[in-house]
C-alpha cells in the first residue's frame, strides 16, 4: 500500500458514530480514539498474526473503523531530523500483522481508576462466599497489583462489604448444592406476606446485588425463575436429587434492576413528610415530586401491596398511602384493629 | 478536526516515546507534522497536547540533557510508560472479565472496560462471557460517588452539605476524606473532620447537592494503620445495649419477630409469648408497626407507647 494515498483520504467511518457509551473501545473524542491506538499495536504484536474481524470484536468497533485505525497508525510519520514511518504493519486477508512497532509494541501501564475498578471487583468475588475459584481470584490480584504498581493503592481505600445478615452456613451449602448441582429444599420466609413457604429449587447462579446475595434458581413450585434472598432462608436442605433447571429458564437481567414493573401492577401514590423521605431512596419510584414543605408524592407500581400496607403502618406520621383507595381503607382498618388491642 | 487532533498526538506519543533524548519544543514542532508554523500558537497547542497526554496517564516528563544547554525538553520514558509484563492462566483470564462485569451500570464501568482493553492489549485473552457461578454488582447511584471517590484517590479535602439523620436542615460539613465503603449495598466515606477534630463517617446518599473540593491533591494524609472498613462497621454497627421485649404475637403469625426471638410459649386464645432482644427501640417499633393487629407490646412501656404513637399517625 502506498503510504501517500491514504493520508488523508478523509473516510467517514470515524466521526458519524455515535459516541459516550462510557467505554473506552468506542467513544467519539481524539483523546478517546488515540487510547485506543495505543493498545491496538500491542494487541497485534502480542498475538503476531490475528483477524480483522476478532480485533474489531475485542475493540468493539466495526471492521471499517478498524482499517481506519490501521490506516491512520500506518500513516505515521515524524519529519525530522530525517523522515521516518515508525509503524509498519499489513492486513491482507483479513489478517493483520505488525513488522514494525517502534516503541509502541507495549500497552500504557493502567491508570488508577482502571485498576481500582479490576482490583476492587476482583477483591470483592474473593471474599464472596459461593463457587468460584479463590485461588484464581488471589493470584489474579498479585499479579495485577505488580503489574498497576503506584496505580494500585489508590484501591485500598475502597471496601466493600457484602452481606453480613446471611448465615455462613446457608451460604456454604448453596455453593456446596451449586458445585455439586444438586437440588435444594428452602424453607423460605416472605415478609410481605410474613410467612414462611416450602420449595424445592434448582440453583442457577448467586447475585449480589445492593449488598445482598440471591439465590437465582428455577423455583419447582413456581415453574419459574426466581430470587431468593439468602438472608430470608430460614433452613435449607441439600437434597439427594440432581438439578434440573429446564432450557427455557432465563437469567433475571441483574443489569436493568431487580424490580421491574409491570403494566399489571397496582399504582400506589404516598406522601412522605421529611422523615419519611428515605422510602424514596429505598424503593423504586415511577415518579417523585415535591410537594412543598418538605413533603413528596411518590408513585410507585407493585404486583403486591402487602408490603406497602406493612411499610404505612411502619411509617406512621412519617408518610401516607393516598391511593388506591381499597389500599388506604385497608391500612386504617389494620391501625385501628391493632390500637383497639392496646386500649 | 478530531481525526487531525488524533494524527497529531499519535505522533506526537510516538515521537516522544522514541526519543533517546529530551527533545525541545523545537525539535518536537519539527519532527511532528499538524502543528501550525507561527511559535505562539504552536506553544499554546503544545500545552493543551502535554495536558491531554497527561490525562490520560502518560507520563511525560520534563528535563534537560545532561551537558547540552539550557533549554527544557520532554520524553516519555519507556518503563514509566509501559505495562510491565503480566502473564494469566486462563483461569485467571476468566475472572477478570467477572470482576469488571462487578462496575456495570455503575460508576467506573469506563475504567474498567479500559482496563480489560489495555490487558488484552498485553496478550491477555480476557473473557467477557457470562460464566454459571456468581454476579456480583455495585451500583453507585449516588450522586457524590464520583467526586468523593476522585477526592479519595487523589487525597483532596472536600465540602458538602449532609442531611444528618433526625436534623431537618442539612449541614455544611468540611472534610479530609480517607476512603469510601460499600457496606450491605450502601455507599459511605469515612475521614476526619475538620470543624469537629475528629473522624466520621458520612452515609453518601444523605449528602445534599454538590461535592467541592477544598485543597489541591495530595493534601490529605491517611493516618497509617487506618482501616476505613472498620471505622465505619464502627459507627453503623448494632449499639451495644440490648434489652428485651415481651410480645404477645398471633399464632401463625409474626414470623419475622420470631425469628430473633429468645423465648416463644404458646399462649392461651391463640396467641403466644415471646421475647426478643432489641437494641434501637425506635427502629424496633417501626418494625412492630409493620405487622399491624397480629402483634402487641407487653412491655417495655416506652416500646409499647412507640408502637400506638406509630399506629395513630398510620390513622391521622
Amino acid at each position: 500500500m502506498s503510504r501517500g494515498s491514504s493520508r488523508g483520504s478523509g473516510r467517514a467511518g470515524g466521526s458519524g458514530r455515535a459516541g459516550g457509551s462510557g467505554r473506552a473501545g468506542r467513544s467519539g473524542t481524539a483523546t478517546d480514539r488515540l487510547q485506543r491506538l495505543l493498545a491496538l499495536v500491542p494487541y497485534v504484536v502480542s498475538r503476531e498474526v490475528v483477524g480483522l474481524a476478532e480485533t474489531a470484536a475485542a475493540f468493539e468497533i466495526t471492521e471499517n473503523e478498524l482499517v481506519d485505525d490501521l490506516n491512520m497508525l500506518w500513516c505515521v510519520e515524524l519529519r525530522s531530523p530525517d523522515p521516518y514511518c515508525p509503524i509498519d504493519l499489513s492486513y491482507e486477508g483479513g489478517e493483520i500483522m505488525v513488522s514494525q512497532a517502534e516503541s509502541m509494541d507495549r500497552p500504557l501501564r493502567l491508570g488508577t481508576d482502571e485498576a481500582s475498578a479490576l482490583l476492587i471487583g476482583l477483591r470483592m468475588l474473593a471474599e464472596l462466599p459461593g463457587p468460584q475459584d479463590r485461588s484464581a481470584l488471589r493470584r489474579t490480584i498479585a499479579k495485577l497489583e505488580a503489574a498497576a504498581g503506584d496505580a494500585a493503592t489508590a484501591s485500598a481505600q475502597v471496601a466493600v462489604h457484602m452481606d453480613g445478615r446471611a448465615p455462613l452456613d446457608v451460604q456454604a451449602q448453596v455453593a456446596e448444592a451449586m458445585r455439586r448441582g444438586r437440588r435444594l429444599h428452602l424453607s423460605y420466609y416472605v415478609p410481605g406476606r410474613d410467612e414462611a413457604t416450602e420449595r424445592d429449587v434448582d440453583p442457577m447462579r448467586l447475585l449480589l446485588l445492593e449488598g445482598r446475595t440471591y439465590l437465582e434458581a428455577w423455583c419447582r413450585r413456581a415453574e419459574a425463575v426466581r430470587l431468593f434472598r439468602l438472608d430470608r432462608v430460614l433452613a435449607l436442605t441439600l437434597l439427594d436429587v440432581a438439578a434440573e433447571v429446564p432450557g427455557e429458564a432465563k437469567h433475571v437481567d441483574v443489569d436493568s434492576g431487580l424490580f421491574r414493573p409491570s403494566a399489571s401492577d397496582v399504582r400506589v401514590e404516598l406522601e412522605l413528610s421529611r422523615a419519611g423521605h428515605w422510602v424514596s431512596h429505598y424503593y423504586p419510584c415511577e415518579q417523585v415530586s415535591d410537594l412543598g414543605d418538605g413533603r413528596l408524592k411518590v408513585v410507585l407500581r407493585t404486583p403486591d401491596t402487602g408490603w406497602v400496607r406493612r411499610l404505612a403502618l411502619r411509617l406512621g406520621e412519617d408518610g401516607k398511602v393516598t391511593a388506591p383507595e381499597g389500599l388506604v381503607r385497608e391500612i386504617e382498618d389494620e391501625a385501628t384493629a391493632a390500637l383497639a388491642q392496646y386500649a | 478536526m478530531s481525526k487531525q487532533k488524533t494524527e497529531r498526538l499519535l505522533s506526537l506519543v510516538v515521537c516522544l516515546l522514541s526519543a533517546r533524548r529530551y527533545l525541545t519544543a523545537g525539535q518536537i514542532r519539527d519532527a511532528v507534522p499538524g502543528y501550525p508554523e507561527a511559535f505562539d500558537a504552536f506553544k499554546r497547542m503544545f500545552e493543551r497536547d502535554k495536558d491531554e497526554l497527561r490525562e490520560l496517564g502518560i507520563p511525560l516528563e520534563t528535563g534537560t540533557n545532561a551537558g547540552a544547554d539550557e533549554e527544557v525538553g520532554y520524553r516519555i520514558p519507556r518503563q514509566a510508560y509501559e505495562l510491565p509484563e503480566i502473564r494469566l492462566e486462563p483461569d485467571e483470564a476468566a475472572v477478570l472479565g467477572l470482576a469488571a462485569r462487578v462496575w456495570r451500570q455503575a460508576e467506573l464501568a469506563g475504567a474498567a472496560a479500559g482496563a480489560l482493553l489495555k490487558l488484552r492489549a498485553a496478550g491477555i485473552d480476557a473473557e467477557e462471557t457470562t460464566q454459571p457461578g456468581i454476579e456480583p454488582r455495585l451500583q453507585t447511584e449516588e450522586a457524590a460517588f464520583a467526586p468523593l471517590w476522585q477526592a479519595v484517590r487523589d487525597r483532596r479535602p472536600v465540602t458538602f452539605g449532609y442531611q444528618a439523620a433526625g436534623r431537618t436542615v442539612p449541614q455544611r460539613r468540611k472534610l479530609e476524606p480517607w476512603g469510601v465503603v460499600n457496606r450491605h449495598g450502601r455507599w459511605y466515606v469515612a475521614g476526619f473532620d475538620q470543624d469537629r477534630g475528629q473522624e466520621r463517617v458520612f452515609r453518601l446518599s444523605r449528602i445534599d447537592g454538590p461535592v467541592s473540593f477544598t485543597g489541591p491533591p495530595g493534601s490529605v494524609a491517611v493516618p497509617a494503620g487506618t482501616d476505613v472498613h472498620n471505622l465505619v462497621q464502627a459507627w453503623d454497627g448494632a449499639p451495644p445495649s440490648v434489652r428485651t421485649a415481651v410480645l404477645r404475637i398471633r399464632q401463625g403469625a409474626g414470623f419475622g419477630l420470631r425469628r430473633r426471638a429468645s423465648a416463644d410459649r404458646p399462649g392461651p386464645d391463640g396467641w403466644d409469648l415471646v421475647e426478643a432482644p432489641f437494641s434501637d427501640a425506635g427502629w424496633y417499633a417501626d418494625y412492630i408497626a409493620s405487622f399491624g393487629a397480629d402483634v402487641v407490646v407487653i412491655e417495655p412501656v416506652d416500646l409499647r407507647e412507640a408502637v400506638i404513637r406509630r399506629l395513630k399517625g398510620a390513622l391521622a
